[in-house]
């Protein structure tokens, strides 16, 4: 029943992967745009639909499942990572996704969610980064910025924000990758490289929420400027940006550095080419921390690293150990070892 | 050199106690003692009691690690309450066991460790062997540390393997006193050291050394002999209760045809239940050692949801951090099995030694109405029957079922008549077909009210479900008031359902005796051997235990009602008496209760039985 390489006998279309519930997010919420993303790559994806699961946790993003017409579990705070895991481990030939949000993920689950990256567990994870928690109606979260002005910090926060990506590199992470919610094109081609490398994904999508934290993306999303202000990484294309596409980011000693081409001699050759499969993660380190005004903000793919998966690690050793075993049953474990007989 | 055949004693029973400090290897003397009683068909039950600390300051009684073995021709049901040898390889495992020894018994002591520096350590202001309370006892002061670096004078070996052999002189000198062989110790070391044939030679030279001195001395009582018991017939092993608790969850996974997946953190005194079946990748087992007790749990639900016998094992503290997501599992009415082996608490508590102390933690502490089904093993073998039987009970009756041990079945171990695979029951789960039409997931299929499970990966049953409210029948998502009644109603009906599956209650004893003694979990052993002692004795009076907690046996309140007096006999505050109260209020209830950290002794348990038949 659960066959993998059925893709192409499969043929969806996003309806098939929209449940009958009504979606309740807020008009205008980015989670909308997610979701739609969501239904089209997995049916372009092709696999048939009872091999989907959809696990998340606890806030607005994490309504998720009842949207989806694949199997779902909607669990608890900060869990779906875990309960991901368990999934994942115990039927390896299931393709599992998990929605969660920046409180979700970053909070009361980060436990989970660094230990999930560093055992890199075949896990397509979207994270809805909205800087604030919606559904407990607008405190600050992780990644709120310094000096947010929130319910629960109406002077401002006083700590420090959580940068998803530096996160997941330092737990090891091996696949990383930015968008935007408004940016569906970009989200779904995001999606598509997720679902395709074998290890923990990590899709964050800048999400803006409409009622506690409008406009938290503006500077970089509005439609003026943002060209100016995005960079969209290619694995082997130049870093390349800019509405007359004629900046470009450089390494400068041991830092990142825009500049303009045709200025100062520089030209495209000196441009850094965005190498998404360097184990090293130094380079994407820079990438993942670029913020407006210094820089554009880089979204698409930045760290795409092969490794073997935990699940297939398990596998293997099970079947080595199976081999290797004199003990088949029950029956033999039972009566092995230092048994007498009465 | 007496004729030592003439002069053997035959005994009924006996309990040694071994101690010394942590490193000394006491635990293994006691395992290899006691394996070589079981081979020659004794009955036997053992128990650790080691410190929490794995190396604290040496030669301080924190320090002490002991292990007792009470071994006998008749049943044995508990380690026993006092030692009739206790072997102390130094002033601080005297100092910490003393009250443990029997008056008139032996005890016999590393004199080479008596010295001005240890006494100190142990914080001893005089030697305890000089004082009035020591000329109750049979002394013998051996030169352990001597006659054990003698002996190995011949051989090329550094001093800390020296030292570290005098257990077996130890042993040894046991087993003369015992008339035990020494063949199955002397083949362990060939096993053990197989690389290393020196140790191998030390250990037989150790062993042999302290066997002959026994011999040779006279401070010794002539050798003692206890035959081998009455014992049913069978091929069996010795067990302790987390290893019975690993392979009863390893033969519901065969029996249910279902993989068997371990979502765990290691704690004590649990870890050990992880451990083995970490081990257990031959039979396909899943164990995940998790980054936290939450993710534990949170793997195993995942994992039941994809259609796994799921399993997290823990103990006290780790239940507090499980409770939110066991209220998930019984919202998703999703197959789980929590093993809790309870351990002294609150918080840290007593990390290594036994309690009943979270019986209302797993009955209630959860938030919202939250039933699941709990049970309790009562010996150390019977874990392996219980963790099957809430195994069975969750895959059938679709529930979270808490499977309450504690530090004292855990550790302890006991000979075990194993079972044949054939002869335990088939498990089924109500696994949901592909193909079915319109399947619900929250449609109640029979009379026990379970779900139908339906697995990710089975084409046309793809379905969701969470922690929020569900409609009856189709599990949407619903916030209608009525429907949360009827889901609460119902989640406490599936729940008291499970009665079908529970055996009657049994008394030991008449019906009408007047008083019944009541118990639950691991006091078993204890009770029931002051119950078989006091009924030789001549005293009447009866004697339940409780192995299913939640639901109770049908006739539990049939039998109850039939005594005048109750007496629940517990190791916490009176939980279960108060469990009881609240269930049936006609009944007057009264208690016995003991909470140091230490199972009940029999001798205490007959002075309160005694005490309340005298009263009468």
């Amino acid at each position: 029943m659960r066959n993998n390489n059925m893709a192409e006998d499969c043929i969806y279309t996003a309806k098939d992967f929209k449940s009958d519930q009504e979606v309740r997010w807020c008009a205008g919420c980015g989670d909308h745009a997610v979701l739609n993303a969501v239904h089209k790559v997995m049916a372009e994806q092709g696999f048939p639909k009872e091999n989907y699961a959809l696990v998340s946790g606890i806030g607005c993003s994490s309504r998720f499942p009842y949207y989806m017409n694949t199997y779902a579990f909607h669990g608890i705070h900060g869990r779906a990572a875990a309960i991901a895991s368990g999934l994942k481990v115990a039927n390896p030939d299931l393709h599992v996704w998990v929605v969660t949000g920046d409180g979700d993920s970053l909070a009361i689950g980060g436990n989970h969610f660094i230990h999930v990256v560093r055992r890199n567990i075949d896990l397509n994870v979207i994270l809805l980064n909205n800087q604030i928690y919606g559904l407990t109606k607008g405190q600050y979260s992780p990644t709120s910025l310094e000096g947010q002005i929130t319910k629960t910090s109406p002077y401002g926060t006083i700590e420090s924000p959580f940068h998803p990506g530096e996160l997941v590199i330092g737990a090891q992470g091996k696949f990383f990758a930015r968008s935007l919610d408004n940016n569906v094109k970009l989200t779904i081609e995001i999606l598509h490289e997720a679902a395709n490398h074998k290890g923990t994904s990590i899709v964050e999508v800048l999400q803006n929420c409409v009622i506690y934290n409008d406009k938290a993306y503006a500077a970089i999303t509005d439609k003026e400027t943002r060209a100016d202000r995005q960079l969209f990484l290619k694995h082997g294309k130049p870093m390349i940006f800019g509405k007359d596409n004629d900046k470009g980011i450089v390494l400068d000693g041991l830092r990142l550095k825009v500049v303009k081409l045709g200025e100062n001699g520089i030209n495209e050759k000196d441009i850094l080419v965005h190498d998404a499969h360097q184990p090293n993660p130094i380079l994407h380190l820079m990438l993942v921390n670029m913020n407006y005004p210094e820089f554009p903000v880089a979204l698409g793919v930045i760290r795409a690293v092969k490794a073997t998966t935990y699940d297939v690690k398990l596998e293997d050793q099970i079947e080595k150990v199976k081999a290797g075993s004199k003990i088949h049953t029950m029956n033999d474990l039972l009566y092995s070892g230092n048994v007498w007989s009465v | 050199m007496t004729d030592k055949k003439e002069q053997i004693t035959e005994l009924e029973e006996v309990v040694i106690r071994f101690s010394g400090d942590s490193g000394d290897g006491m635990q293994l003397t006691g395992t290899l003692f006691s394996d070589t009683s079981a081979l020659l068909g004794n009955d036997l039950a053992t128990f650790p009691d080691y410190p929490a600390e794995i190396r604290a300051p040496q030669g301080t009684v924190g320090g002490v690690s002991g292990f007792q073995v009470h071994f006998g021709h008749s049943q044995v049901n508990t380690p026993g309450d006092y030692a009739d040898v206790l072997v102390a390889m130094n002033p601080a495992a005297l100092k910490a066991n003393v009250k443990w020894a029997k008056h008139g018994g032996t005890i016999i002591i590393d004199i080479d460790s008596f010295t001005e520096k240890n006494l100190e350590k142990a914080g001893c202001v005089t030697d305890p062997l000089n004082q009035l309370g020591f000329r109750d006892f049979n002394i013998v002061r051996a030169p352990i540390t001597t006659l054990t670096k003698e002996s190995l004078k011949g051989l090329n070996l550094d001093t800390k393997s020296i030292l570290r052999s005098k257990n077996m002189f130890a042993l040894g000198m046991v087993y003369w006193l015992f008339h035990r062989p020494l063949e199955f110790t002397t083949k362990f070391f060939e096993d053990k050291f197989k690389k290393i044939p020196i140790i191998i030679e030390a250990n037989k030279i150790v062993l042999k050394a302290g066997y002959f001195y026994a011999e040779t001395i006279e401070a010794l009582h002539p050798s003692y002999s206890v035959k081998p018991a009455q014992i049913e017939k069978g091929t069996y092993r010795n067990i302790n209760g987390n290893t019975a608790t690993a392979w009863g969850l390893l033969a519901a996974a065969e029996k249910s045809g279902l993989n068997l997946f371990l979502g765990s953190y290691p704690i004590t005194p649990a870890s050990e239940i992880l451990q083995e079946l970490s081990k257990r990748k031959d039979l396909g087992v899943k164990t995940f050692q998790a980054e936290d007790e939450i993710a534990g749990i949170c793997t195993a639900i995942g994992a039941s949801f994809g259609g796994q016998l799921a399993v997290t094992t823990t103990s006290g503290p780790g239940l507090s951090l499980k409770s939110e997501a066991i209220g998930l599992a019984v919202i998703t009415e999703l197959p789980l099995v929590i093993v809790n082996v309870q351990r002294g608490g609150p918080s840290t508590g007593l990390p290594t030694k036994t309690e009943q102390s979270d019986l209302l933690q797993a009955l209630y502490g959860r938030h919202g109405e939250s039933p699941l089904v709990v049970i309790a093993a009562s010996s150390p073998s019977d874990c392996f029957h219980y963790a099957f039987q809430a195994a069975k009970i969750a895959l059938e009756h679709m529930t979270p079922v808490i499977l309450l041990t504690d530090g004292f079945l855990a550790n302890g171990s006991e000979p075990w008549k194993l079972p044949k695979m054939e002869d335990l029951p088939k498990i089924n789960p109500p696994l949901v077909e592909a193909g079915t039409v319109d399947y619900q997931p929250y449609q109640r299929l029979n009379e026990s009210m379970v779900r139908g499970w339906a697995i990710p990966g089975t084409k046309g049953l793809e379905h969701r479900i969470g922690g929020l409210e569900k409609m009856a029948v189709t599990g949407a998502v619903s916030y209608v008031p009525e429907n949360h009644q009827v889901m609460t109603i119902e989640r406490e009906q599936k729940i008291d359902r499970v009665v079908d599956v529970v055996p009657d209650l049994e008394i030991m004893g008449d019906q009408d005796s007047g008083l019944l003694m009541i118990g639950w979990g691991g006091t078993y052993g204890h009770l029931y051997t002051a119950y078989r002692e006091l009924k030789k004795e001549g005293y009447n009076f009866s004697f339940a235990h409780f192995n299913y907690i939640k639901p109770l046996p049908k006739n539990t309140h049939d039998i109850l009602s039939g005594f005048k007096k109750l007496l629940v006999c517990e190791i916490n505050l009176g939980q279960f008496a108060n469990y009881l109260r609240m269930k049936y209020q006609d009944l007057e209830f009264m208690q016995y209760n003991k909470i140091q950290g230490l199972p009940f002794t029999v001798i205490e348990l007959k002075e309160k039985i005694i005490s309340l038949l005298e009263e009468q």
